[in-house]
């Protein structure tokens, strides 16, 4: 995973609260077996007309938007499904940072497994970025380490995060590589506990791998 | 010791290490994988040469992308075989246990891991879905992870996480007949809203839960997600132990009576503080239809479509007015105008025997609307099919004009050909109204399983509680 320590970049407004992830990622490319390249569907039934020509109505289809890297949003972000297509969408578009008032439980951890930075300000502050991101060109400048986001006009907003998830995202850690770390814990839990005849014994041995699926 | 929560009693069984200024890593009992999350988790295991630690605590199933028509004919949607072909692949690589599409047990995954007894009181289990809430109603502490997680409880059977707050929601009375828990847990999220929950841990409690089968508490906790809730519970009890008793996974004989000693003892104790609650009185509540675009834009079936002008929040207020638009809706209509294309019975909300027996007694001697495009009913498990059929369910749907179908998600998410087309309007058993959810341009009303099967017969949605075959509690 890349690490995230401090972006700047083009601006993206995407003033709707609740946005959920069937939105995000719509099912019908939940068929796939890879990670890549869903940033050409994000937004998909929004973003396209039929035949998949961009549809001028949508916010982030605006040429001035084309490159936008740090995501403004309303509350509620990234509701619903727990298909993390939608993070992986959002960063092959080309978004490294999100700006909003709260996001959806999932969605908000599965941002931080993918190098996404997902920065929660309150509503006051988000209608003013709102405001500036009007102007065309609009960029901000998101640092991890210092903890605040900054444009070149003197807006200087902190921000609260977690210290343990910054520091995974600072240092682009594997959570899996950090898990197992501890994996004397495991198998002393393991130890105590798989043998436990009311937690474990349950998984039947003679259901396990059976040659006939009719048999299952 | 000081009374503790069902939630803090499972947390503390599962504590493998804590440390200052970290999230917990708790042990994972149970993993229950499906073809659509799954396969990018076992190719990241693959490309870090890791292995499945606990094989034999991994259950995968094919359901979303399966067809619910004849399942013996080749699979035609090239992207859905190559998911089932990874997920056999997968699964036989790494020793996990595989329902496939051919298995007598195959279905929707929270539908058949409760039923063969995979799901157990006081477990931790998750899924990368996020309707593994459902399993919370047997006092399981259930949720969805996305695939960077599945990959992470494969190579660890652990995962790190930060402690909820936890919210009781205790439900008063009794309920009253045609109202369901469906009904029950659509007025909760109408009430807190979709994002209400979020960071918490619903139990829900009071008179009218206890009274409920355990579908129908699958039913509350299965919703709890579009509450935002990371897991909805409920302590075991009788009822719990009853519908688990026999179940393949279940211990038998001796072992299960120690078991239900150990499941009675979750239970949250007298006194337990919660960080919130909320209370609701069973006799105040009705039938329930969402009209908008999120489970949370929901009334009574005797209620009329909002004016968005009536919200005071002006974000509300624009939310309300697009949604209106993308449901082709005028504010003011009653709702029992609102006239519905396709009605669709099925979902991990609900799928269940009970459910099917619901609508089934609703439509008996009945038939469809003659403007009713389609009316589904897919069962979510192929024991519950079976069980159906042994009941003369299908029958009973056959006759009165219903599709009669093979188990899996089918028109909840339309991952596989059951889908709404655009424009059209359905009363559907499912968890989602989101704008395409059920298909690019459709309009989804979420209802309970006889409030559907009625609007099947009416053509449009109507009380089910002025009908006389509308069981319930009194």
């Amino acid at each position: 995973m890349e690490p995230f320590i401090k972006h700047t970049g083009l601006v993206g407004p995407l003033d709707r609260v609740n946005v959920d992830t069937d939105q995000m990622v719509p099912k019908q490319f939940l068929k796939f077996l890879t990670r890549e390249g869903y940033g050409r569907v994000l937004f998909y039934d929004w973003r396209y007309l039929p035949g998949e020509k961009p549809n001028p109505e949508f916010v982030l289809n605006q040429p001035r938007y084309k490159g936008a890297s740090v995501l403004l949003a309303r509350a509620n972000f990234g509701c619903g499904s727990s298909r993390e297509h939608a993070p992986w969408a959002i960063l092959d578009y080309g978004f490294r940072a999100i700006l909003a008032p709260s996001y959806a439980d999932i969605f908000y951890n599965n941002c931080f497994k993918n190098g996404i930075l997902p920065v929660t300000l309150s509503n006051e502050q988000m209608d003013e970025l709102f405001k500036r991101a009007e102007k065309e060109g609009y960029r901000l400048t998101v640092d991890l380490e210092q903890q605040v986001v900054t444009d070149d006009s003197g807006l200087r907003y902190s921000f609260e995060i977690d210290p343990f998830r910054r520091d995974c995202l600072l240092r682009g850690l594997d959570d899996i590589g950090l898990t197992l770390v501890h994996d004397q814990h495991i198998s002393n839990f393991e130890n105590k506990n798989l043998k436990h005849p009311v937690m474990y014994d349950a998984v039947d041995v003679k259901f396990h791998k059976h040659p006939n699926p009719q048999h299952n | 010791m000081a009374a503790r929560t069902l939630y803090e009693k499972i947390w503390e069984a599962h504590t493998v290490r804590e440390g200052p200024g970290q999230p917990t890593l708790i042990y994972i009992d149970r993993h229950l994988i499906h073809e659509g999350t799954s396969p990018q988790a076992f190719a990241g295991l693959k490309a870090a040469g890791r292995k499945v630690r606990q094989p034999q605590l991994t259950f995968a199933v094919m359901d979303h992308s399966v067809s619910t028509k004849n399942r013996l004919l080749p699979v035609l949607d090239a992207d859905a075989l190559g998911q089932f072909e990874a997920l056999a692949r997968n699964c036989e690589e790494h020793g996990v246990h595989l329902f496939d599409m051919h298995s007598k047990n195959q279905g929707i995954v929270h539908i058949i891991g409760p039923e063969l007894g995979i799901t157990q009181p006081g477990q931790t289990i998750v899924c990368g879905d996020s309707h593994t809430s459902t399993h919370g109603a047997f006092g399981a502490l259930a949720f969805g992870i996305g695939t960077s997680e599945i990959e992470h409880v494969l190579a660890t059977q652990c995962l790190t996480q930060f402690k909820s707050k936890t919210m009781k929601i205790e439900i008063r009375g009794k309920r009253p007949r045609g109202v369901t828990a469906k009904d029950f847990i659509l007025a909760v999220i109408g009430k807190i809203g979709i994002a209400g929950g979020t960071g918490y841990v619903f139990e829900y409690t009071g008179e009218a839960v206890r009274g409920l089968s355990m579908e129908g508490r699958m039913t509350m906790c299965n919703m709890t997600i579009e509450g935002g809730a990371r897991a909805g519970m409920v302590s075991p009890d009788e009822t719990t132990f009853a519908y688990l008793e026999g179940r393949p996974f279940v211990p038998r004989g001796r072992d299960f009576q120690v078991a239900v000693d150990h499941w009675r003892s979750l239970a949250t104790d007298p006194g337990a503080k919660f960080d919130d609650s909320l209370v609701l009185n069973a006799n105040e509540l009705a039938p329930m239809v969402t009209w908008g675009t999120n489970p949370g834009m929901v009334t009574q079936v005797t209620d009329r479509v909002p004016d968005p002008a009536s919200f005071n929040d002006p974000v509300d207020r624009e939310a309300a007015t697009r949604a209106l638009v993308y449901m082709g809706l005028k504010a003011g209509t009653p709702i029992e105008d609102i006239s519905v294309d396709r009605v669709f019975i099925g979902s991990c909300t609900n799928s269940r025997i009970e459910d099917l027996r619901a609508a089934a007694k609703v439509v008996a001697g009945k038939h469809v609307s003659k403007d009713l495009k389609q009316a589904l009913v897919v069962p979510g498990s192929r024991r519950v099919k079976v069980e159906a059929e042994t009941e003369g369910l299908d029958k009973i749907f056959r006759e009165a004009g219903f599709e009669w179908r093979d188990a899996g998600c089918s028109m909840c998410i339309g991952m596989n050909d059951d889908v709404l087309p655009s424009g059209e309007r359905s009363a559907s058993t499912s968890n989602r109204n989101f704008e395409g959810r059920q298909g690019k341009g459709g309009r989804t009303h979420l209802v309970s399983p006889m409030m559907a099967a009625a609007a099947a017969i009416e053509g449009h949605f109507v009380d089910i509680r002025d009908w006389k075959n509308a069981d319930g509690a009194e």
